[in-house]
């Protein structure tokens, strides 16, 4: 276990230097630098401006102070918000980003399974075809049509709740922006889980455990839940990734302070630093939490402990 | 060696073929049947749709600015905020989603099917290798990438393609490489090998025209996807540019505008939704019919 955990940490490494790679090289690529103001500024200014970000040196001399930076924690100024560091906006940014998606990821942990379980267990009936109508609906409603009608309904249709904003992470600003981006993950869950459910309700040890007349709902918790999330567990690095991408839109539309956010309006200000910054955070990030979830991958399935994951897929 | 003389004896024989069998089992699934009529009408609309308006999609009408649907107006969709016909443009913007929709998914074919067809006929350490770049590539962001492509190059409608496309091939590739590990041990797959056919032939002639069946399931699946992404960055504002529009870019002008004209929101996504809603249930569909051990 210990070294399977040190040979994916070690391939890492390497994934992480490719990210900070990949974005630095696509940003030097875009059209029209961060001073190019539509007032021309003096050559003198300009070349200052240069010299202070180092856009006088070589590309590769700006990649060796780039990364040298980052491996320090230091993601460099913001270039439009002039009194920021990316560092801070990403400290400022970070921490509601990760409630809203904490609190996502659980409530479609808990829904997802229950539902995609309950499905199985009653497997082609009707109640089976609603939950997986219903799944289909919540994967196939984009994140920014769900938003504006739920604000519709609850916001300016019975007035329940706040449109937007944060404020200071107040529950009732924080209700729909949850709901939003838990939608989806709570419908792919439900079908991953109910198809491994499906599976695992086939196998011998299940039918020897109905013939001991044990109750199913003891079956169910007891003996078909833990083999049932594996899937699940797998599926959460992707899970992951899609939260990242729907916390973009769901805090442009709610208002919300966090990370995505930046991460637009830097993307739509050309805010280099910022861009990538927020890029290769989340590159890091995503990779030590796939990290995780292998390892606990790992604990739930003895096999993968000495095989590796490559030969259970 | 030509794999076609083999191919029309046996098809010819009493025996029913692969896709008939497929279709006779999807025609019992109604979902993907009323799913597939839909989709239907959404394209003829698309298609014809702005033609029978009087409307096109950047005439303004002076005297209906955000006016509600009405018939004796003749926008049936009403208008937006600049009294553009709502109708033509939903019609507009359905037929740049589709048509992003098919080209883009064309693209992740490309990628998707080579990459998985080498993976998995070479197999051993060069497919461990490509896989792992896929298990990574897979818990990316990947939408961040995209959006700085679109950063740099401008809001250009081919990138856009491309640049959905080249993301799209993940999935893809691991299912083409899942059947080429079973297709490579297949006797043919030996035969030419013993004709002396190249690898690259092999994979061409031998594996790559097998993985149709599946590859239509995947068409089906990600069409929606890549639909959505788009969308998703016309919604952002970094896709589709006026006058030119998506339904991504519409939902997006109709969420700004709900408070007082809820028909601009509502119509845009009422069509995306349901396009993805079709898209998915046919590939569900066929997924279903093609593998009926997946399904249940």
């Amino acid at each position: 276990m210990v070294t399977y955990f040190f040979r994916r940490l070690l391939g890492a490494i390497p994934t992480i230097f490719l990210i900070i790679l990949i974005s630095f090289f696509l940003i030097r690529l875009a059209p029209g630098g961060p001073f190019d103001f539509d007032r021309t500024l003096a050559p003198e200014i300009q070349a200052n401006l240069n010299a202070q970000y180092h856009l006088d040196k070589p590309v590769y001399v700006q990649f060796g102070y780039y990364f040298l930076d980052i491996v320090q924690g230091d993601f460099g100024p913001s270039f439009q918000y002039k009194n920021y560091t990316v560092t801070e906006l990403i400290v400022q940014g970070f921490p509601v980003s990760l409630q809203l998606g904490l609190s996502a990821m659980l409530l479609a942990l808990l829904i997802g399974v229950a539902a995609g379980m309950f499905a199985a267990y009653k497997q082609n009936t009707r109640l089976d075809h609603l939950v997986m109508t219903l799944s289909m609906t919540g994967i196939s409603i984009p994140n920014f049509v769900v938003a504006p009608l739920l604000i519709l309904i609850f916001a300016i249709g019975v007035s329940l709740l706040p449109a937007g904003g944060w404020n200071n992470g107040a529950i009732q600003n924080q209700i729909l922006p949850i709901i939003t981006l838990a939608l989806p993950l709570i419908a792919y869950i439900a079908r991953i889980s109910r198809s491994s459910m499906i599976e695992v309700l086939r196998m011998p040890y299940i039918r020897t455990a109905y013939s001991k007349g044990l109750p199913s709902f003891y079956i169910v918790t007891r003996h078909a839940l833990k083999p049932t999330l594996l899937p699940v567990i797998s599926y959460l690095g992707p899970a992951i990734a899609g939260l990242i991408t729907g916390s973009v839109v769901v805090e442009q539309i709610y208002g919300i302070p966090g990370l995505g956010r930046y991460f637009i309006q830097g993307a739509l200000n050309r805010d280099y630093t910022l861009v990538m910054g927020v890029v290769v955070f989340y590159g890091i990030l995503i990779i030590a939490l796939n990290l995780i979830v292998d390892l606990l991958y790992g604990w739930l399935d003895p096999q993968i402990r000495l095989h590796g994951r490559s030969n259970v897929r | 060696m030509s794999g076609d003389i083999d191919s029309t004896i046996l098809f010819e024989g009493p025996v029913e073929s692969t896709g008939r069998r497929v279709w006779l089992r999807l025609k019992q699934n109604r979902a993907a049947l009323v799913s597939m009529s839909l989709i239907m009408v959404v394209i003829v609309a698309a298609l014809i749709g702005p033609m029978l308006s009087s409307y096109s999609i950047d005439d303004i009408d002076y005297d209906a600015i955000a006016v509600a649907p009405s018939i004796s107006n003749g926008h049936l969709f009403g208008t937006d905020g600049l009294g553009r016909d709502l109708f033509v443009r939903t019609m507009e913007g359905s037929r740049i989603s589709l048509l992003i929709g098919v080209v883009a998914t064309l693209v992740s074919l490309l990628i998707g099917i080579h990459y998985g067809a080498i993976a998995g006929y070479y197999g051993g350490r060069v497919d461990a290798v490509m896989m792992r770049i896929v298990d990574i590539l897979y818990s990316m962001p990947f939408m961040f990438f995209v959006i700085l492509l679109m950063v740099f190059f401008g809001r250009n409608i081919f990138l856009i393609f491309i640049a959905i496309g080249a993301i799209n091939w993940l999935d893809i590739a691991r299912i083409v490489r899942g059947q080429t590990l079973s297709l490579k041990q297949q006797g043919y797959v030996e035969a030419a090998r013993i004709y002396g056919a190249s690898h690259w032939q092999i994979i061409k002639r031998h594996i790559i025209p097998n993985l149709f069946g599946i590859v239509i399931v995947y068409i089906t699946l990600t069409i929606p996807q890549v639909i959505l992404v788009e969308s998703f960055l016309s919604f952002l504002g970094l896709g589709i540019q006026e006058p030119m529009t998506s339904l991504g870019a519409l939902v997006s002008d109709g969420a700004e505008e709900m408070e007082s004209s809820s028909w601009m929101l509502i119509f845009p996504a009422l069509f995306l939704s349901l396009l993805l809603f079709c898209f998915n249930f046919i590939g569900d569909g066929l997924r279903d019919a093609i593998d009926p051990k997946q399904a249940d």
